[in-house]
């Protein structure tokens, strides 16, 4: 079976320095992945390769076994891909409905159209309405984007990056700067939502990470040191050494 | 360019009978556009008419960029008059024919020409927005403007080239020789424009539109191009401008390389902005007023165009989201029922501001008028340019006026904190 | 022909230092705060005017002093006053206020300068021919001009390189999005940085008054060719602007100089033909199209090397 994600000896530098090398990582379909690290060790600059944000200097990646290195991110998008952004990352003056139905519009085909009736486009309101229902944010369908909650933009991140339909979806750091009772419930949301998707998410929060990988990545220094089941993870020496010491117990 | 940050925004409630109310406006809209030159008959009222529908097509067509886009054109006169140059071609090669081509089609080819032109250039253009944008909008615009002049037998130098509109075939006995056909020919087109780009705000591209004007980086990863989005909005935006460029060459039976130029495409910002991008109706306000006082002011002041100029800025520093923000930002009160609570202090407040802007009239004619015709009459009061006492009441009036309306714009704002609080309350205010 | 090379090189580097000294304040204030400053012709024109009227009350030498501080000062108030207000509704608001103060300013010179050009003279001290080549007398005065902008050229590098504040800028070419870390005086950075730039651009004016025409559309004609500039050396990098502008200022001289067109190379086309724009384009003459040129240098940059000439970022 191909991998979702696969990336062969991804290289990547700025100038003269070098943010991440030989970056090799294989992720299932289906597979929940954490990829966790030390920050500045390049977790942020990984998702960017994959999502076509940034292109890599040398090195190959694979979406669904198609090569996608190169690509822009809105053809890899297409492809089945779809991710989230660390800062909160929204269309702010537009309200909550019309945030979630942009991100359901390619996916249902209606792309650049500009002779169809975008409020009676019945896939279209069923979709988002359904959406909205899972991010628990119905009841905000009209408030622009710009005045919701931090907690609430959050979520509707979530909601766009899962709206088109993607089999692979990328969230990275979903639950920075919230409260427990909000990490836990956005912990259940991405449990739920992402149901017969692969995940790879990137976290700092390690009972999230642990909770609710079934694989994990360790990068230090933009260089994969170990990669495995959570108990793996949890009792490799490397792992231990490099990074997480005390906080894995 | 980052984005504005977003003020507080009413809350859109969905209302029944919300259909009917929309169909409403459209309907009286119609009417309205059949019955006006019926009550204003004279001439003149005619004319102001034409130009105003014709302003109104042209900065609907530019919101398409700046409020629907994100996108700050300093050009977009070009499409406009080359839209009116098409035309006039059209016009003549019709009329030498002998085509059976009827008056009122001849827009449309304008709208084509205005977008051939963006198919042609708009792709290279619409590769970056911001500031880089506008900066190339004005090049092109600079560019087309100068070269206009070069080909002559094409553009007719500087005097431009002429058409008789009379000369095609008439339709249903009307030969648009007198200016009312003119102007219902005008106001029909005024209605399909608008309702055509009302109706293409609300396609899958119109909201990509604004997604894009918001925030290009994240529509990237929606699955949308944000590139081919501006560059099909650049296109509509093109299409409607030649629609008005056309209506123009018709109106005037002309079209010359003024149409093309700096202070057309200033000149529709101006009525954009002025009237509010954020909302659909902005633009129209906005060009109603603007060409309004275009037509009033000349015949009074010789420095129009800086009393322009002031009212932009005002607008830019105090009220960014135009005359139609202002009058949105009241909605919530209304519904909340605590706009009460804030006229009183707006009333108070228009006295000094009212001062003020008097005082800034005095000056700027009394400037304008020091040598020459001295003689001024403001409200009725005659001034003298020259007369050390206008220069007193001048300057009375401006930093009085200043510094006591300083004090009642802030106690505006404090009566309208608590009058949004109550709104925010009551559930009207997000 | 040697002649006119000669001649068109000197004419054609001293309008492109003018340029640059337009130019580099518009890239510096572009570069720290994000603002591309419509206004900024507006400044240079005002320059021209407050030379003229300071002139003739209190002589050229007071003036060449005084009227670029004069223009500084409303700079500075333009900072305070406006743009600092304007600020927190985002870029296209500040651009827009500038775009207003350009319209503004216009309708002021002309309302009080009136709408044809005023009779600003070069200072009798500098009237009188440097050189002679081959037939051609060359002016004192633009001797004169070649001299000042290139001092300020120089003061510019120094202050650029020597000093904080020039330390502050060169970081903020480099890394824009550092520069809101600069600090509690930031405000007062950007004004004093805004006012230099509009002082360059009033010193600009005061110098190519007397030279060039003294008119109200004076800032109409150059802003457009001043924003081909940055954008043709690259969004906010100096050099690039100090290329461009040299560039620019030598195609546009050369160009004026220059009668030729298609029809007096390869002879005129035949008049059965009758007028198209074919024939338009044969009889133009080089000079003709002169005003063009540099907006189709825009667009042949931004087919084949949009970022600009030394430019690194896309926007």
């Amino acid at each position: 079976m191909t991998a979702a994600i696969q990336v062969n000896a991804v290289e990547k530098s700025f100038g003269n320095v070098q943010i991440i090398r030989d970056l090799n990582l294989s992720v299932a379909k289906g597979e929940r992945h954490a990829i966790i690290g030390p920050n500045g060790a390049g977790k942020s600059t990984t998702f960017n390769l994959i999502s076509g944000h940034i292109k890599p200097t040398s090195g190959e990646i694979r979406l669904n076994g198609e090569v996608t290195s190169g690509l822009r991110p809105f053809e890899i998008n297409r492809r089945g891909l779809s991710r989230s952004f660390q800062v909160t990352n929204v269309f702010a003056r537009m309200t909550v409905w019309e945030n979630v139905r942009c991100a359901v519009l390619w996916a249902t085909g209606h792309r650049y159209a500009f002779w169809k009736n975008v409020d009676t486009l019945p896939e279209v309101k069923q979709r988002t309405a359904e959406i909205l229902d899972e991010i628990h944010l119905s009841h905000r369908r009209d408030v622009p984007a710009g005045l919701l909650t931090y907690a609430e933009q959050r979520e509707l991140e979530i909601g766009i990056t899962i709206a088109g339909g993607a089999s692979v979806i990328m969230l990275d750091e979903p639950t920075a700067g919230m409260s427990h009772a909000e990490t836990e419930r956005a912990v259940a949301l991405i449990r739920r939502l992402t149901e017969g998707r692969t995940l790879v998410i990137v976290e700092h929060d390690m009972s999230v990470v642990f909770g609710l990988a079934d694989r994990i990545s360790v990068l230090v220094y933009g260089h994969i040191i170990a990669s495995g089941t959570p108990e793996e993870i949890r009792g490799n020496p490397k792992v231990k050494e490099a990074y997480l010491g005390e906080e894995v117990d | 360019m980052t984005n504005a940050p977003t003020p507080s925004i009413a809350v859109t409630k969905q209302e029944p009978g919300g259909a009917l109310s929309f169909y409403g406006v459209w309907l009286i809209a119609a009417a309205a556009l059949i019955v006006l030159p019926l009550i204003f008959s004279s001439g003149g009222s005619l004319t102001s008419f034409s130009l105003i529908g014709i302003a109104i097509i042209f900065a609907l067509s530019y919101n398409i960029l700046l409020g629907q886009t994100g996108l700050l054109s300093f050009g977009h006169a070009v499409q406009y008059g080359l839209g009116g140059f098409l035309a006039v071609h059209a016009m003549n090669a019709v009329a030498s024919h002998n085509w059976p081509i009827p008056l009122p089609v001849i827009p449309l080819i304008g709208g084509i020409g205005g977008m051939a032109f963006a198919l042609l250039v708009g792709w290279v253009m619409t590769k970056r927005a911001g500031t880089v944008f506008a900066m190339i909008s004005l090049g092109i615009g600079e560019l087309v403007a100068s070269s206009s002049l070069i080909l002559r037998s094409v553009f007719g130098g500087e005097s431009g080239i002429t058409t008789d509109r009379t000369s095609l075939m008439p339709l249903f006995g009307w030969t648009f020789g007198p200016q009312i056909q003119v102007y219902y020919l005008i106001a029909f087109w005024v209605m399909i424009s608008a309702i055509a780009m009302y109706a293409l705000t609300r396609t899958p591209l119109g909201r990509i539109c604004n997604a894009v004007r918001d925030n290009p980086e994240r529509v990237e990863f929606i699955g949308y191009d944000p590139h081919v989005v501006r560059y099909l909005a650049y296109m509509f935006a093109g299409f409607f401008a030649g629609i008005a460029g056309g209506l123009t060459a018709i109106n005037f039976e002309i079209a010359n390389s003024a149409y093309l130029g700096a202070t057309q495409s200033g000149l529709v910002l101006f009525s954009a902005f002025i009237g509010g991008t954020a909302y659909f109706f902005g633009p129209i306000l906005g060009a109603i007023l603007v060409t309004y006082l275009q037509l009033g002011l000349t015949s009074v002041t010789s420095v129009w165009q800086l009393y322009f100029g002031i009212i932009f800025i005002g607008i830019v520093m105090f009220a960014p989201g135009g005359i139609a923000g202002i009058l949105m930002k009241h909605r919530p009160l209304i519904r909340a029922g605590t706009l009460g609570t804030v006229i009183p202090s707006y009333l108070v407040a228009a006295i000094p501001t009212l001062a003020l802007a008097l005082g800034v009239i005095l000056t700027i004619e009394t400037v304008a008028r020091f040598s020459g015709d001295a003689a001024i009459n403001l409200l009725g009061i005659p001034f003298v340019a020259t007369a050390p006492t206008t220069w007193a009441a001048a300057a009375v009036l401006v930093v009085g006026g200043f510094l006591v309306a300083r004090i009642t714009w802030r106690r505006v704002a404090e009566a309208w904190d608590r009058a949004a609080t109550v709104a925010r309350d009551r559930g009207y205010l997000a | 022909m040697a002649e006119l090379i000669v001649i068109s090189t000197l004419n054609g580097v001293l309008f492109g230092m003018l340029l640059f000294l337009l130019s580099s304040g518009l890239t510096v204030i572009f570069s720290m705060m994000g603002v591309l400053n419509f206004a900024h012709a507006s400044f240079y024109m005002l320059g021209a005017f407050f030379g003229y009227q300071l002139t003739r009350w209190i002589g050229f030498w007071p003036a060449l002093v005084l009227a670029p501080l004069l223009v500084g000062a409303v700079g500075m108030a333009v900072e305070r006053y406006g743009l600092r207000n304007t600020h927190k509704h985002g870029h296209v608001a500040e651009l827009l206020l500038t775009f207003g103060l350009a319209f503004a300013i216009e309708e002021i010179v002309s309302m009080i300068w009136g709408k044809s050009p005023v009779d600003y003279r070069v200072p009798a001290a500098l009237d009188f021919p440097a050189f002679t080549v081959f037939s051609t007398n060359y002016p004192a005065y633009k001797i004169f001009m070649l001299v000042v902008s290139v001092v300020i050229f120089i003061a510019l590098l120094v202050t650029l390189k020597r000093t904080r504040v020039g330390l502050i800028v060169q970081a903020a070419l480099t890394h824009p999005s550092m520069v809101g870390h600069l600090g509690h005086n930031v405000g007062r950075v950007f004004m004093l940085v805004f006012g230099v730039g509009s002082a360059l651009a009033g010193l600009a004016g005061v110098i190519a008054g007397p030279s060039l025409v003294t008119q109200s559309d004076m800032a109409a004609f150059l802003g457009p060719i001043l924003f081909v500039v940055i954008v043709f050396g690259g969004l906010g990098s100096l050099p690039g602007a100090f290329i461009a502008s040299l560039l620019i200022g030598l195609i546009q001289t050369f160009a004026v100089a220059l009668n030729g067109s298609l029809a007096s190379v390869f002879g005129p086309l035949d008049p059965s033909l009758g007028a198209s724009p074919l024939t338009d384009i044969w009889n133009v003459t080089i000079a003709q199209i002169a005003p063009i040129l540099p907006y189709l240098l825009l667009v042949l940059v931004l087919i084949f090397r949009p970022m600009g000439l030394l430019g690194t970022r896309e926007s």
